[in-house]
């Protein structure tokens, strides 16, 4: 779901790194207020699983290939803006030192995979879980569910930027200038791909994960709880 | 065992298992991530290189591209392997190093 460098167009380029502008300062100023300190080092594990997760290749049998984002969990457990900032500061890291996206694309980048992505997992999650005991399995069920919806939806965005590019930009002769392939083909293999695959990743890592912390640590479930009252 | 510990150890784990994103594409012969092909295979696809792709899509040189040092693309999966996982250690250390340094400006004493 790493948009490389010549897929998207100038304008698009620059469309969502001035969309992300005012999402990145309401993330640092909302994060400041509700951020204690000793959080700190779980948004720190956070970005790190976010990056490390997303070198999981997952391939589908003689087609592509795809991973997870891990963003959802991190959603849940420390919120959507925070989960923001970590998985931006992977996909920073992943663009400039091993060339995993475009520096062009981080914009773009940035708003599906840490935008859309945690957003729609985030609240996904309180809506199913609502009002459901911490160590309840409808938790582990709602994490699960908020994943897949959340990648997929993700992977929709980024079909559609792809898909868009050669209706704005081509020659006089039709050829394209940056992604050959409009939304009739971007969106389904976008879409198909992660429907099929790699959203189940995404659901299966995040629904684990809580149930691993249901047994191991209800405070860190619980602490997005207490920050919202 | 503090949680925090614990998570610590099981991202050490994942470094360490890291190399599946590389054997399991590889045995199930499963090609790059769709729209995340080179010029070259873009070419294959469609039969020519768009212009601004072919122009924008060598303007960053990342240091350690797709998670491989220089001069390594053509080795074999062993030697790939341990760059992958230097690749993710770096990346998590550099990760971590970035988030305690917003951490500084961003959180609040309690």
């Amino acid at each position: 779901m790493h948009i490389p460098d010549g897929y998207l167009g100038p304008a698009t380029c620059g469309f969502f790194y001035v969309v992300m502008l005012p999402i990145w300062t309401a993330a640092s100023r909302i994060v400041k207020k509700t951020l204690k300190a000793r959080q700190v080092p779980m948004l720190a594990i956070g970005a790190a699983f976010s990056f490390v997760i997303m070198m999981f290749n997952v391939p589908i049998p003689g087609g592509t290939t795809g991973h997870a984002v891990g963003g959802v969990l991190v959603a849940i457990l420390l919120g959507p803006w925070a989960a923001c900032i970590a998985i931006t500061v992977a996909l920073v890291v992943q663009a400039l030192l091993f060339g995993d996206g475009g520096i062009t694309a981080i914009g773009a980048n940035c708003f599906n995979m840490a935008f859309v992505l945690p957003f729609v997992g985030y609240y996904l999650y309180k809506v199913i879980s609502y009002n459901s005991p911490l160590n309840s399995n409808r938790r582990v069920i709602a994490a699960g569910i908020a994943g897949y919806v959340a990648l997929n939806i993700a992977a929709l965005f980024t079909g559609i930027e792809f898909g868009l590019q050669p209706g704005l930009h081509h020659t006089s002769t039709g050829q394209a200038l940056y992604c050959p392939y409009g939304l009739n083909v971007a969106i389904p293999a976008m879409l198909g791909e992660h429907l099929l695959v790699f959203g189940w990743v995404e659901a299966i890592v995040t629904a684990l994960v809580i149930k691993y912390l249901q047994k191991q640590d209800l405070s860190l479930l619980g602490a997005q709880e207490e920050e919202l009252i | 065992m503090k949680t925090t510990t614990k998570l610590w150890i099981g991202l050490a784990i994942l470094i360490i298992l890291s190399p599946l994103g590389l054997f399991l594409p590889e045995h199930f012969k499963a090609g790059d991530a769709w729209g995340e092909w080179g010029a070259e295979g873009v070419k294959e696809l469609v039969g020519y290189i768009p212009q601004g792709l072919e122009k924008i899509s060598s303007l960053w040189s990342a240091p350690i591209s797709d998670y491989a040092f220089k001069g390594w693309e053509e080795k074999p999966l062993v030697n790939l392997s341990i760059a992958y996982i230097v690749s993710a250690l770096i990346g998590i250390l550099v990760c971590i190093g970035v988030v305690f340094l917003l951490g500084k400006f961003l959180s609040r004493k309690d």
